[in-house]
Parts: structure tokens; C-alpha cells; sequence
């Protein structure tokens, strides 16, 4: 796919004392590509996605989103340019219920700028995005705290913030994890949907069967480091890629 | 209600409990709001009574300000300075910001002895009083009950969302897009504001400032009184306030032991009755409510 450039990292390092969390990364993502991000545990893919979303400062490199420099920008600025995320471990507004969650992007410089004007109803365009994103409007879930929803909700409810900023690029941490397969199957078509509406996607994942269903292309991350970058039948045939899985190559 | 027909029945002694009261009232207000609200644990209610008192009380000293003129600056211009103050420890949290805060009255009070500013020591007297006894009372109560009643408001509002969301995940605000350092300015200026009138009111009742503005029991008391009216509901804190105050007049010729006291109080209601007894009363008087019903 060789789509317009809209979020590039070049050679990007970042090291927590000793460690090197993530060292010499550098990839590029074409508009509305979906790009996944697989790697053993602690290869350093959340890490990534602290660094480019300017939770985490980098050491060194640079983070290019739509031609301008946002290394070191603070990061609701970076929100605020149309480059969101989700976050691994669920923490949603406990204390509010579930629309109101959505209140908080619905309040971004972004959002106030380019719903030009009025809101109008701020409450039923949150509850517009909720039910955009499967949640019944009549079974009153949206009312819920969003503490007592299941995790299935939690993570749509998560996605449902990043889409109420209505961004360019999401960045999705670990989506999937911990949901059952009918969870799963039911969050598909919402990611595949995005993905035609035009919205640009990478997924951070451990469920590969599933990311293999979305992405186009897929980059293996080990000890901080790309290992490979490919589409995804090429990238599991890889050596390296079964090395850093498997542990070793298997015996015939 | 019962609580503005309360002056005619005291006596100048208990109105000025009252008016004392009503200034804890209001610096329980702010503590309880970035608390539970923003999450921001503050100690330095002393340093909001202090910059507006010592603001109000200089302007009417040495410009002859009336103080109805010096009250309102003051409130201004000592949240704004109050705000920068805490701007650097914003990025703190929890047990972090609540020791930074507390420093800054100290700091205060060193920074006057040692430079013999502002009268030093000795404070400065004979500042001008309000009108009259009338003014004052209703004065303190209003402004407690209009703190209360806007408070109240924007803890619903968008912008109260917005600071309770702060205060539960922080970072995924930052990840929707807003700054979380201008909401908490925003936050800690209201508190400040609401801090500051109350001192500058202060000094005008009294006709007096010194160092004892940035004193402990103006950091402490209001804690205690939101424990004991219940953490999160505004309202309790101003009640808490209202019952310890004239408890602490009473014990006065214990002085600074009361801080001990008030110490005691907390204790005793964080280990029995952690919600408050606002939410207690809240909790029987709806079981009434049902009770008549049945």
C-alpha cells in the first residue's frame, strides 16, 4: 500500500535506567493503514506507543504526524492533533457514568473547534458515539457508572473516548486483551468500520488470529528493537520472528 | 434559614464565633473541592487567609482603601498569587502536593520575621473594621452560601466532569485532548479565591494582621471539619466547621493544645465514622422518608 505518509518514527530510543525499552526504532504509517504491533512481552510496544502519544519523552529520534515535528510535545496537544490512543490497563471515570466519560473529549480544544459552533446537546452527541459503538441505548448501559460496566463495555467505552475526538490515527493498546472470543468478534466489524470510515489504526496485540483479520502490514518488536516489518504471512515465516516466539527453532 | 436568623440571638461574643465559623466554613469548602473533586490534598488554607489578609489589610493601611474596597482586591490578587505559588507543585500528587502545600505558609511567616516586612512580628493594627456588626455576619454568611451553592454547581458542570475525571485517571485526560495543568489552575484559583475572601475578611473583622493569618489551625481545622461533616459533600464540611469552631472557642484556654484536639476529632471519625455525619444524617433521614411512605 503506498498511501500519503501521515505518522512517521524515525530512530527512536528510550532507555529507564539501564534498560533499553525501546532502541532505534523507526517506521512509517500511510493513511488508513491498519498496522499491527506483536512482540513478546516487554518488547517495548507499549513503551512505543508512550513515546509517539508524548506520555514518555524520548531519548533520541523524532515522531513526524501529518508532515510536522511532535517530538516533545506535551501530550493533549498530540491528542488534540487528531493522534489518540487507548490504554492497556482500564481505567475508565469510575465515578461518572458512562456518557459522561465522553464529556471529557467532547470538552477538547479539537472538538470545540471543528463541531464549529454549537454543540448543541453535549450529553446526546456522547450518547450518539456510545451507541455508534454498541452500546444499547435502551438498556440504559450508557446511564451505568462506568465502574459497574463488564469489560467488554470498558473497552468499547475506551474506544468511544479516542472516536469522540474524532482523531486521524488511534493508537490501540492491547484492544482484545482479557475479552472472550464473542467479545471479540463483536468489536471486529466496529475496528473494521473505522478502518473504512478512513481512520488510520495501529494495534498493539497478543490475539494474533484476530489482528491478522485487520492488519495490513504488521512489525514484530523484540528487546526494543524491530525485528520485522512486513505484511503478515511473510513476517511468521521470518527466523528471527519464530526465535523471539518459540524461543528456538523448532526440531523436524 | 435558621441559620440567618442566628444573629439576633447572639451576642457580639458568639457572632464573632460565628463569623469565625463561617471563614473555616469557607476554607473547608475549597479543601473539600480539591480533594474530592480535583484531587489535590491541600494544606496551605493558611496561605489563602494569609495573602488575602495581608493584601486587604496593607491596601487599607497604607492607601486608606475602605475595606469594602480592599476585600474584593484582595481576594483577587491573593488567589492569583496564591495560584502562581502552587503552579510548580501542580505536578505533584497526592501525599506530595498536600507536604508542598503545607510548606508554603511557613515559608511565609519565615520570609516576614526575617525581613521585618509587613510589621514583622508585631503585625500591623488599627486597620478599619467593616460598617457594622449586621454587615459583617451577613457578610460571611453569604459569601459561605454562595461559595456553597456555586461550588455545588460546577462539580455538575462540564468543567467539574472534567477536574473528577483529573482526579480518577489523569492520563487518560491528557490522551482526550485536554490540559490537565490549565484545569487544575483553574481549580486551585477558585479554591484560592474562596480561601482569599476569607481572609481579607478576616483582617478587617479583627482590625489587625500578623503572622498568626498563615497560622496551622487555618490548614488544620477546616481538615477536620470536612471529615467530620463527610468528605465529597461540600455542604458537610461548612456544618463541621459550624460545630468545631464554637467547640474550639470554648476550649481556648487550652491555646495551641487544641490543634491536639482537633487532631483527635479526626482520628476519631476517620476510625468510626469515615463518611461523615452529613451522609450519616442524609442516610436516616431518607429511611424516614420511606418509613412515612410505608
Amino acid at each position: 500500500m503506498k498511501a500519503e505518509v501521515i505518522l512517521e518514527v524515525n530512530s527512536i530510543s528510550k532507555t529507564f535506567g539501564g534498560v533499553h525499552a525501546v532502541s532505534d526504532v523507526s517506521f512509517a504509517l500511510g493513511k488508513g493503514e491498519v498496522l499491527g504491533i506483536i512482540g513478546p512481552n516487554g518488547s517495548g510496544k507499549t513503551t512505543l506507543v508512550n513515546l509517539i502519544t508524548g506520555f514518555v519523552q524520548p531519548d533520541s529520534g523524532k515522531v513526524i504526524f501529518k508532515a510536522s515535528d511532535i517530538t516533545g510535545m506535551p501530550s493533549h496537544k498530540i491528542a488534540n492533533l487528531g493522534l489518540t490512543r487507548t490504554f492497556q490497563v482500564m481505567r475508565p471515570y469510575y465515578s461518572l457514568p458512562a456518557f459522561k466519560n465522553l464529556i471529557i473529549p467532547l470538552n477538547s480544544p479539537r472538538v470545540k473547534k471543528t463541531r464549529s459552533g454549537r454543540l448543541g446537546d453535549i450529553d446526546a452527541v456522547a450518547i450518539d458515539i456510545l451507541e455508534e459503538i454498541g452500546f444499547e441505548r435502551d438498556a440504559r448501559v450508557p446511564y451505568k457508572p462506568a465502574g459497574s460496566l463488564p469489560l467488554g463495555y470498558l473497552k468499547r467505552l475506551e474506544l468511544a473516548r479516542c472516536l469522540a475526538l474524532s482523531p486521524e490515527v488511534i493508537i490501540c493498546d492491547e484492544i482484545f486483551s482479557g475479552l472472550s472470543m464473542s467479545e471479540i468478534a463483536g468489536l471486529l466489524p466496529l475496528l473494521e468500520k473505522l478502518q473504512m470510515q478512513g481512520v488510520t489504526l495501529v494495534m498493539i496485540e497478543h490475539r494474533l488470529r484476530e489482528l491478522f483479520r485487520l492488519a495490513d502490514r504488521v512489525i514484530v518488536m523484540n528487546f526494543g528493537q524491530k525485528i520485522a516489518d512486513g505484511i503478515p504471512e511473510d513476517v511468521m515465516e521470518d527466523e528471527e520472528v519464530k526465535k523471539a516466539y518459540l524461543g528456538r527453532e523448532r526440531k523436524k | 434559614m435558621g441559620l440567618l436568623s442566628l444573629p439576633f440571638f447572639l451576642d457580639m461574643y458568639w457572632q464573632r464565633v460565628l463569623c469565625a465559623a463561617g471563614i473555616y466554613g469557607l476554607l473547608a469548602l475549597g479543601f473539600d473541592f480539591l480533594a474530592e473533586f480535583v484531587g489535590l490534598v491541600c494544606l496551605g488554607g493558611a496561605f489563602f487567609i494569609g495573602a488575602g489578609g495581608y493584601i486587604s489589610g496593607l491596601l487599607n493601611a497604607y492607601l486608606g482603601l475602605s475595606p469594602l474596597v480592599c476585600i474584593p482586591i484582595a481576594t483577587v490578587a491573593g488567589a492569583v498569587i496564591s495560584t502562581l505559588v502552587l503552579v510548580p507543585a501542580l505536578r505533584l500528587r497526592g501525599i506530595y502536593f498536600a507536604i508542598v502545600s503545607f510548606m508554603f505558609p511557613l515559608f511565609a511567616v519565615y520570609i516576614i520575621v526575617a525581613l521585618s516586612a509587613f510589621g514583622g512580628t508585631e503585625g500591623i493594627s488599627a486597620l478599619d473594621n467593616l460598617p457594622n456588626q449586621w454587615v459583617e455576619v451577613y457578610l460571611i454568611l453569604a459569601a459561605v452560601l454562595v461559595s456553597l451553592f456555586l461550588l455545588r454547581r460546577l462539580v455538575d458542570e462540564d468543567m467539574g466532569l472534567i477536574l473528577r475525571a483529573i482526579k480518577d485517571n489523569d492520563q487518560a485526560v491528557k490522551a482526550s485532548g485536554i490540559s490537565i495543568t490549565t484545569y487544575k489552575i483553574r481549580a486551585v484559583f477558585i479554591a484560592a479565591l474562596i480561601g482569599c475572601f476569607g481572609g481579607a475578611y478576616l483582617t478587617h473583622l479583627y482590625g489587625w494582621l500578623g503572622i498568626s493569618l498563615f497560622g496551622m489551625d487555618f490548614s488544620i481545622l477546616p481538615i477536620a471539619a470536612t471529615v467530620m461533616g463527610g468528605m465529597g459533600t461540600l455542604a458537610g464540611g461548612v456544618l463541621g466547621a459550624l460545630l468545631l469552631t464554637p467547640l474550639s472557642e470554648a476550649l481556648r484556654g487550652f491555646g495551641q493544645l487544641r490543634v491536639v484536639l482537633y487532631c483527635f476529632i479526626l482520628l476519631l471519625f476517620i476510625v468510626y465514622k469515615p463518611e461523615g455525619f452529613l451522609s450519616y444524617f442524609q442516610r436516616k433521614y431518607h429511611q424516614f422518608e420511606l418509613w412515612e411512605e410505608v
